[in-house]
């Protein structure tokens, strides 16, 4: 599935399993709404960035199976971008973690145990472990939850936003 | 009427969304440590500022919780100014009691904040009466924690031999080594588990997977462990992985992926006179602090009536999805 460079350095990915959906899926009305959505949470979370430290400046590539595309975090304080790639792309990153959207998104809220999850292997990580656990804890600190910020970053909006985030998370739950 | 006075539940925290989270769930008390290598737990992107930790202090105190500072790694010659600032910052903040590995920042705490509650570490690896007692009276030791390797019947016998309070682990990773005198990541990574107060750095940690699912696990330059496809995993720390011995291929020489539960033997250990119940666990998330708080208080109130409480919900949380009463039980029970 991954192809290893050099220890320490960036990786890529290219899923073997990519299927013809995600060929065919266009990608770009995603990206607005990732964008907004990384921005809003960083914008009212700047404390995240504290926990971040070197985390700040790495690749997060994430896998979330069922989900017909690829999401690619650079929480670069800076410039920070959420963005939405194709399975059939390669992509270079530092840190890759994968589970089911469902799993990822619990665990992104605090509703469930990122180690115990590891120890399950519902999720798996690969690459720069350290960026993954100064992720972990940034956003573990925080008290409210993705569907929360979602939310107060879309207003009239929410209410189909996080519908959609339920929807995914009710289809790749049952699938992946 | 309950039928023993119920002992102190003590919890982890490592940031300030868990303490808050611990000190919800039902924690009597809740220990953290500051950033960096002052404490046992020093990994990446945990621990408290100054600052969070005076308004996490606030935060406990305001709803009857206790916090106390673990400053509880050793420092090395030429090093000793940044223990002893934690300590100062600690007893600046209020902090309601300061956890001691070392002996010489006993020393300074008993010194220069005689009035400051002091509690001494598991890493101290006290677990004599005559070592502990040696503690209580040269610096006023008022608990201490002891390590992992006693049975409950021990317990009692040091119990009875001390003038000061035990507090005791009841769940969570548990230590095989001597405690406070580990060296196998030392050994692998250069970083010490003692004296930088990081196991198995994060840095240092790699997985790789394979195209059928098994996972190495590597430190440093080494491979400590091959999980296969459907197997749970453990912590990525030396005691923790397989290894090829004279004995057996493929052998977890030191330890198991395995957590200490002691629910079912909290009734004998507050008969043994213990004052605190440990919940290791400052490196998990707040899921954990969650629920691993709220069964422990739901199982001492339970038994404090007569009850027996329901535990079914911690075994989804342990090293590997496995337990164990280690020690505590018997001194052979692997």
């Amino acid at each position: 599935m991954t192809k290893k460079t050099h220890r320490g350095q960036p990786r890529i990915f290219r899923d073997p399993k990519a299927g013809p959906i995600s060929r065919a899926l266009p990608l770009f009305p995603l990206q607005p709404v990732l964008r907004r959505i990384v921005r809003h949470v960083t914008k009212i979370h700047p404390e995240l960035f504290e926990r971040l430290e070197t985390g700040c400046f790495k690749t997060f590539l994430i896998d979330a199976k069922g989900i017909p595309f690829l999401l690619v975090l650079k929480p670069d304080p800076s410039n920070p971008t959420l963005v939405a790639k194709s399975r059939h792309d390669e992509v270079q990153y530092d840190v890759l973690v994968s589970g089911k959207f469902s799993t990822l998104l619990r665990m992104i809220d605090s509703k469930t145990d990122s180690d115990a999850l590891f120890f399950n292997r519902d999720i798996l990580i690969t690459g720069d472990t350290e960026a993954i656990l100064l992720l972990r804890n940034a956003l573990d600190d925080l008290d409210t939850t993705l569907a929360d910020d979602v939310a107060t970053a879309f207003g009239p909006l929410a209410k189909p936003m996080r519908a959609s985030i339920n929807l995914a998370n009710k289809i790749t739950g049952a699938r992946a | 009427m309950t039928l023993f006075e119920k002992p102190e539940l003590v919890c982890p925290a490592g940031t300030p969304a868990s303490l808050r989270t611990a000190v919800d769930a039902g924690a009597d008390a809740v220990y953290c440590g500051f950033k960096g290598p002052t404490n046992a737990r020093n990994f990446a992107g945990l621990n408290f500022t100054k600052a969070e930790l005076s308004q996490s202090v606030k935060y406990a105190h305001d709803r009857d919780a206790i916090v106390l500072a673990a400053i509880n790694s050793f420092p090395t010659a030429g090093r000793t100014d940044l223990w002893k600032k934690s300590v100062d910052d600690a007893v600046e903040i209020g902090i309601d009691a300061v956890i001691i590995a070392d002996i010489g920042m006993a020393q300074y705490v008993a010194r220069e904040h005689p009035n400051q509650r002091l509690h001494l570490s598991v890493q101290a690896g006290a677990s004599s009466p005559e070592a502990i007692n040696y503690y209580v009276e040269q610096f006023g030791v008022k608990r201490v924690v002891l390590p992992r390797i006693l049975t409950v019947a021990e317990i009692k016998r040091v119990h009875d031999a001390i003038d000061c309070e035990i507090e005791a682990f009841v769940f969570g990773n548990i230590g095989m080594m001597a405690e406070g005198r580990c060296s196998l990541t030392n050994y692998v990574t250069g970083v010490s588990t003692n004296m930088d107060g990081v196991c198995s750095p994060a840095s240092h940690v790699e997985y790789e997977p394979d195209e059928d699912d098994n996972l190495t696990t590597r430190l440093g330059e080494f491979a400590i462990d091959c999980i296969s496809c459907g197997e749970t995993a453990g912590y990525p720390t030396i005691c923790k992985g397989r290894y090829d011995t004279a004995i057996k291929k493929n052998y977890y020489a030191f330890e198991e992926p395995i957590s200490l539960n002691l629910t079912r033997l909290l009734p004998d250990l507050i008969k043994a006179g213990v004052t605190a119940l440990k919940i290791e666990g400052r490196q998990r998330s707040r899921a954990y602090i969650k629920s691993v708080v709220s069964s422990f208080r739901q199982a001492i109130d339970a038994y404090a009536i007569g009850d027996e409480p329901d535990i079914s919900e911690l075994i989804a949380l342990t090293e590997g999805g496995k337990e164990t009463e280690g020690a505590f039980k018997s001194k052979t029970w692997r």
